[in-house]
C-alpha cells in the first residue's frame, strides 16, 4: 500500500521499504542527520499509514472505557491520551491515542499494522448508542517534531502552537494536535487524504526537514517509547510494559482489568527495562540475547545505536528480581557479549 | 558514482587494490551510499587466513549490519584501525582513509574472476 505521499517521498530522495505492507520512506538524507534535525531543529514525517477511528453517540464514553484502559469518561473536551486496548489474559492488542473531539465524539489513532484488528476486535464489542467508523483510507496525517516546530506552526496555521501537550484543534476538516512519538515539541496534523500533498510542500517550505521511520525508530527508543509488535504484544501486559501509568483500576471493568488487578496484587514477573552499552560495542538490533550472571535470559525488543548518547540502547523485558537501575546485564551480538546496564526511562534526556 | 580505474570489484561491491602479492581491500563508493551512516566497522586480525568469498569482516549503518567478503584468498597482514575508531571514514573516503584490510594473496589468480571497472560501473548502473 502506498500513503498519498508516495510520489513526495520519492521526490524528496525517500529510500522506500516495506512496513507493516506499505511502502514507507526508511530515511531521505540518513537517518544521523534527521535524528538530529528532530532533536536540534525541527522534522516532517508522513504518519498516513497511521489508522483513525471516529466513535460517536451518546455511549461513546462508557463503550471506550469498557474497552481501553485509561479513563475516558475524565478527559475534558479538546484534549487527548495514551491508552491501550487489551485482551483477557491483560495482554496487549495496540496501542493508541485517544481524542476527545466533543462530549460524545472520539477519534483513535491506531497502529498501522493493527487497523484490521482493531477495527474486528471493537466491531464485535460495539454497544448500542455507538457508531464506530473506520476512516483510515480518507485521512492522511503529518507529524512534525522538534525545537522549532512551534515556528513551522505559525507559519502555516497564523497562530500560535499551544503550549500544553494533547490539545487538539479543529481547523476546517483538519485536526491538529500537539502529540507526537519523539520526544520533542510539535504536533500532528490530519487531514484528508486529498490534501495530504499540498501539506506536505507547506510543511517543508515552512523548514521541516522530510525524516524517515528509521529515524522516528531511534527517536522512539532513546524516550523508551514502546513501539507495538516490538516491544509491546499480547504476551505481555501494560504493568510489565512499565505502562501503568495509563491503566485506570479504579475504572469500571474493562477488558483485561481482572488479570491486571491479579498481577499487580501477586507482582509483575517481568519488566520492560531501557538497557545503554557500557562499552565499545556493536550497534544493538532487535533480538539479541541478554546475559545475566552468565545466563541468557532473555532478547531485546528493541535496539539501536542512539544517536544523540554514542552508545547501544535497547528495550528488554527482564525479571523483575533484576530490572532496577544500575542492574549489570551482558547483550550478545554474534556470539560475544558487551556489557550494558539498566538504566532509568528515558534514556535521553533534554538538557535544561 | 566514483569508480576508480586502478581497481578490481566483487559483485558483493568489494574493491581491491593489487600491488605485487599484497591487495588492499574495502568497500565501494556505491556500498557506502547504499549503506548511509557507517556506525561500526571490525575489520579482521592481522594473521587470519581467509577464503575468497568468506566474511571478513562486519559494517553497521544505524539501521543494518553488512557482512564484507573477501574478494581473494590469502593471510591478512594489515587491519586499518582507524575505521574501527571512525568508521564514518567508510562514508567519506571509501576507496582511501577508509580501506578495511590488507591481504597477502595465497592464490593471485583469483584476480582475474573479479571484475574490471568497467564491468562493475554496469553492474551499478553508473
Amino acid at each position: 500500500m502506498r500513503t498519498p505521499l508516495f510520489d513526495s517521498h520519492v521526490a524528496a530522495g525517500g529510500r522506500m521499504v516495506d512496513f507493516a505492507g506499505w511502502e514507507m520512506p526508511v530515511q531521505y538524507s540518513g537517518i544521523l542527520a534527521e535524528h538530529k534535525a528532530v532533536r536540534e531543529a525541527v522534522g516532517i514525517f508522513d504518519i498516513s499509514h497511521m489508522g483513525e477511528f471516529f466513535v460517536s453517540g451518546p455511549g461513546s464514553a462508557a463503550w471506550l472505557d469498557s474497552l481501553l484502559t485509561n479513563n475516558v469518561a475524565s478527559l475534558p473536551d479538546g484534549t487527548a491520551q495514551y491508552s491501550l486496548l487489551l485482551n483477557e489474559r491483560g495482554g496487549v492488542i495496540d496501542d493508541l491515542i485517544v481524542y476527545r473531539l466533543g462530549a460524545e465524539k472520539f477519534l483513535l489513532i491506531v497502529n498501522a499494522s493493527m487497523i484490521e484488528e482493531d477495527a474486528a476486535w471493537m466491531n464485535d464489542r460495539l454497544a448500542g448508542g455507538v457508531t464506530f467508523e473506520n476512516a483510515s483510507a480518507g485521512f492522511a496525517a503529518l507529524a512534525i517534531q522538534g525545537p522549532l516546530a512551534g515556528g513551522v506552526f505559525e507559519r502555516l496555521f497564523g497562530r500560535e502552537m499551544p503550549a500544553e501537550r494533547n490539545r487538539i484543534l479543529q481547523i476546517g476538516s483538519d485536526f491538529v494536535v500537539t502529540t507526537g512519538y519523539t520526544g520533542e515539541s510539535g504536533f500532528e496534523w490530519l487531514m484528508p487524504a486529498g490534501e495530504a500533498s499540498s501539506a506536505w510542500r507547506r510543511a517543508l517550505d515552512a523548514g521541516a526537514k522530510p525524516c524517515g521511520l528509521g529515524a522516528r525508530d531511534t527517536l522512539r527508543l532513546e524516550m523508551c517509547y514502546p513501539l507495538n509488535g516490538s516491544d509491546l504484544s499480547p504476551n505481555h501486559t501494560p504493568l510489565e510494559a512499565g505502562l501503568g501509568y495509563f491503566v485506570d483500576l479504579n475504572k469500571p471493568d474493562f477488558i483485561g482489568k481482572a488479570a491486571l488487578a491479579s498481577q499487580k496484587a501477586d507482582g509483575v514477573p517481568s519488566r520492560l527495562c531501557a538497557l545503554r552499552v557500557t562499552e565499545k560495542a556493536p550497534p544493538i538490533r532487535p533480538h539479541y540475547p541478554v546475559w545475566i550472571d552468565g545466563e541468557p535470559v532473555t532478547e531485546t525488543t528493541s535496539g539501536a545505536l542512539s544517536p544523540s548518547l554514542g552508545d547501544g540502547i535497547a528495550l528488554a523485558y527482564l525479571p523483575a528480581g533484576y530490572s532496577k537501575p544500575g542492574q549489570e546485564v551482558e547483550i550478545e551480538v554474534r556470539g560475544r557479549r558487551f556489557r550494558a546496564c539498566v538504566r532509568k526511562k528515558p534514556l535521553y534526556q533534554k538538557e535544561a | 558514482m566514483n569508480v576508480p580505474e586502478t581497481l578490481r570489484y566483487a559483485e558483493s561491491h568489494e574493491w581491491i587494490l593489487v600491488e605485487g602479492d599484497t591487495g588492499t581491500v574495502g568497500i565501494t563508493d556505491h556500498a557506502q551510499a547504499e549503506l548511509t551512516d557507517i556506525v561500526f566497522a571490525e575489520p579482521p586480525p592481522v594473521g587470519r587466513k581467509l577464503a575468497a568469498g568468506e566474511v571478513a569482516a562486519v559494517v553497521e549503518s544505524v539501521k543494518a549490519a553488512s557482512d564484507i567478503y573477501s574478494p581473494v584468498s590469502g593471510e591478512v597482514i594489515a587491519r586499518n584501525a582507524d575505521v574501527e575508531a571512525d568508521p564514518a571514514l567508510l562514508n567519506t573516503d571509501p576507496f582511501g582513509a577508509g580501506w578495511i584490510y590488507k591481504i597477502r594473496l595465497s592464490n593471485p589468480g583469483e584476480v582475474a574472476a573479479l571484475k574490471d571497472p568497467a564491468a562493475y560501473s554496469a553492474q551499478i548502473g553508473a
